[in-house]
């Protein structure tokens, strides 16, 4: 059996009321944190547990917390990124609508450790009824003093506020994400100064995937060792892999970092969808390059997906199908970048654009010899030429595609 | 005439400004409260917002033209959002979103003669576990095939 950090609650009736989360000795931790621990120890905890952020990039929680600045006269921001907008993933939908009071502990918990005073979660425009939910859980949080002026009565300020994006997939990025918080359009900035020193109004900002904080409460109440004993020793816990696509049982299946990509999709998510067959699976996130059928036999971590030239990303695992075209998945793909990009660089703005040109016109069986080299060479000179991620994170899946199915792609031109 | 704002709405608007060191940083969830009472943002909603949050109106224009959610015409009482990324497609969506033309003969942008329906396209929408999957409004709906998108349709007054 494997152990349940995150989703032990999720199959429990009304799991999402602070009445059955105290059931379940929630906000047991946030106790023991205020009324026992100081904050340098709740932070050497999670450094110790190898906490790798789970919105993408896999940066250690704890070394992130400890790049704050503490003697400075300014305040301190936290921002939790639920912006969940990369295709394939829909993990952080789920823990606010099943267990919204434990993403609330470990903001709690993380700003107490930080001495942040102000949090702000910053979900994406169309998860309205979920940005209810969360307003509820900070209500009901409050109501029971753990959130609010002198939490327990022991001194420490904390409020949390509910911030709703409105549709663009770039201010999941963080910097793109401050911009947007202080009410601006989403255009990532230049870093450094990173968002530690200088982030939201100016001030230090921690910004941290729910996903992430929400390990928090089980690292502290159980200690770092029971955390990396699921997982690996320097990527430790469970990931919450959401597998969608054509598989018989897609949904979310919370399993320990590094199991098997092929378990996941053929014990885990049922296996191919009636009558289908096996042909390619993007691993972590649309942004993730795919991988073909000899190439599943993986442990899904971080370390070994770099290996592969591929990422674990955001652990959203979308499996295609042998009918599936491959031109249809990259024109999906080139499609998205291309409305997605904020347009400050020249190689993203014009690059993306001229990609699903090409493609499209492809799609319309109007391709020339030479098109998929004009992908390649468009999609390899946006790689690290850009101010944000975004640029990599459409050039990847769209060099792989033009790597990997080269042949079938090939076979939609006509000469 | 100038807009106005419902009572209830503007006192939730002065507690949200209150949650941000700078006013101006209310300006998604005031643009969203705005959207909901005047059903759209056209230049006279974004004076109204400027003025609200002490900015120009270029700056409310700016913000509101950068977000995909902002209405800058009217839709329609219903709004069919129907998700056109990576695993909707594969599970059929393509093919759903023709339905949906056909059966309410108009294209992705634009509204029905009686203002009931607008329908659009829109990227991943988080809830790929139930693709193909489409918003009416703001209620999701997931697992769809054309029965019952008939069934969904015909229950909307
Ligand atoms: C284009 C782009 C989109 C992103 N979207 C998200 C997102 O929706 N949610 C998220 O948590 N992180 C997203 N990220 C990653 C964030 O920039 C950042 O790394 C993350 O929020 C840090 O939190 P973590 O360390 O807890 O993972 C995105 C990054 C890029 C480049
Ligand atoms: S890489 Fe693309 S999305 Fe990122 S800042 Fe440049 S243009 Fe904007
Ligand atoms: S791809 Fe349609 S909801 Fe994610």
């Amino acid at each position: 059996m494997e152990e349940k950090i995150l989703t032990k609650l999720f199959g429990l009736k009304d799991s999402h009321t602070i009445d059955v989360y105290l059931k379940h000795d929630g906000y047991k931790t946030t106790r023991k944190v205020i009324m026992e621990m100081k904050p340098g120890e709740v932070l050497e905890e999670v450094k110790a547990a190898n906490l790798r952020g789970r919105g993408g990039a896999g940066f250690p929680a704890g070394v992130k917390w400890g790049f704050v600045p503490q003697n400075i006269d300014k305040p301190k921001y936290l921002c939790v990124n639920a912006d969940e907008g990369e295709p394939g993933t829909f993990k952080d939908r789920y823990i606010m609508n099943h267990d919204p009071h434990l993403l609330l502990e470990g903001i709690i918990i993380a700003s107490y450790a930080v001495g942040i005073h102000k949090a702000y979660i910053y979900i994406r425009g169309e998860y309205e009824n979920v940005a209810l939910r969360m307003e509820k859980a900070i209500e009901e949080a409050a109501a029971r003093r753990y959130l609010g002026k002198n939490i327990l009565g022991k001194g420490f300020d904390l409020d949390i506020y509910v911030h709703r994006g409105a549709g663009a997939y770039i201010c999941g990025e963080e910097t793109a994400l401050l911009e947007s918080l202080e009410g601006k359009r989403g255009n990532p900035r230049m870093k450094p100064p990173f968002p530690a020193s200088i982030g939201l109004f100016g001030c230090p900002t921690v910004i941290n995937n729910v996903e992430t904080l929400s390990n928090v409460p089980f690292i502290i109440q159980n200690g770092a060792g029971k955390f990396t004993r699921n997982g690996l020793l320097k990527d430790g816990g469970t990931r919450l892999f959401g597998v969608s696509g054509m598989v018989e049982k897609p949904g979310i299946y919370e399993l320990p970092i590094g199991t098997s990509l092929k378990d996941i999709i053929f014990k885990y998510a049922g296996g191919m969808k009636k009558g289908k067959k096996f042909k390619a699976v993007i691993p972590g996130g649309m942004s993730a390059p795919v991988l073909t059928a000899d190439e599943i036999d993986i442990n899904m971590d971080f370390d070994s997906l770099v290996e592969a030239k591929s990422m674990l990303g955001s652990a959203g695992v979308i499996v295609i199908d042998e009918e599936t075209s491959m031109l249809d998945v990259l024109k999906t793909i080139a499609k998205f970048y291309s409305h997605e990009s904020c347009g400050q660089c020249t190689p993203c703005r014009i690059g993306n654009a001229w990609i699903r040109k090409i493609v499209e016109r492809i799609a319309e069986g109007k391709g020339k010899p030479g098109d998929i080299d004009n992908i390649h060479r468009l999609a390899k000179n946006m790689l690290q030429k850009t101010l944000c991620p975004l640029g990599d994170a459409a050039a990847m899946p769209i060099l792989a595609i033009t790597e990997k199915f080269r042949k079938e792609l090939e076979s939609y031109i006509g000469n | 005439m100038n807009p106005e704002y419902s009572d209830i709405r503007k006192k939730k608007i002065d507690e949200l400004i209150s949650g941000y060191p700078e006013r101006r940083a209310a300006i998604l969830p005031v643009l969203h409260i705005t959207q909901k009472e005047f059903g759209q943002i056209t230049s006279a909603e974004e004076k109204l917002v400027a003025e609200l949050l002490d900015i120009k109106p270029i700056e409310v224009h700016e913000v509101v033209t950068f977000y995909s959610m902002f209405n800058q015409k009217k839709v329609g009482k219903y709004h069919i959002q129907i998700c056109s990324n990576l695993t909707c497609t594969l599970l059929e969506a393509g093919n759903l979103l023709e339905y949906l033309q056909n059966k309410l003969g108009i294209k992705p942008g634009e509204t029905t003669n009686d203002e009931k329906f607008t329908l659009s396209t829109v990227e991943c929408l988080g809830a790929c576990e139930e693709a193909p999957v489409m918003m009416v409004n703001f209620d999701y709906h997931g697992h769809l095939d054309k029965k019952k998108i008939d069934k969904l349709l015909d229950n909307l007054k």
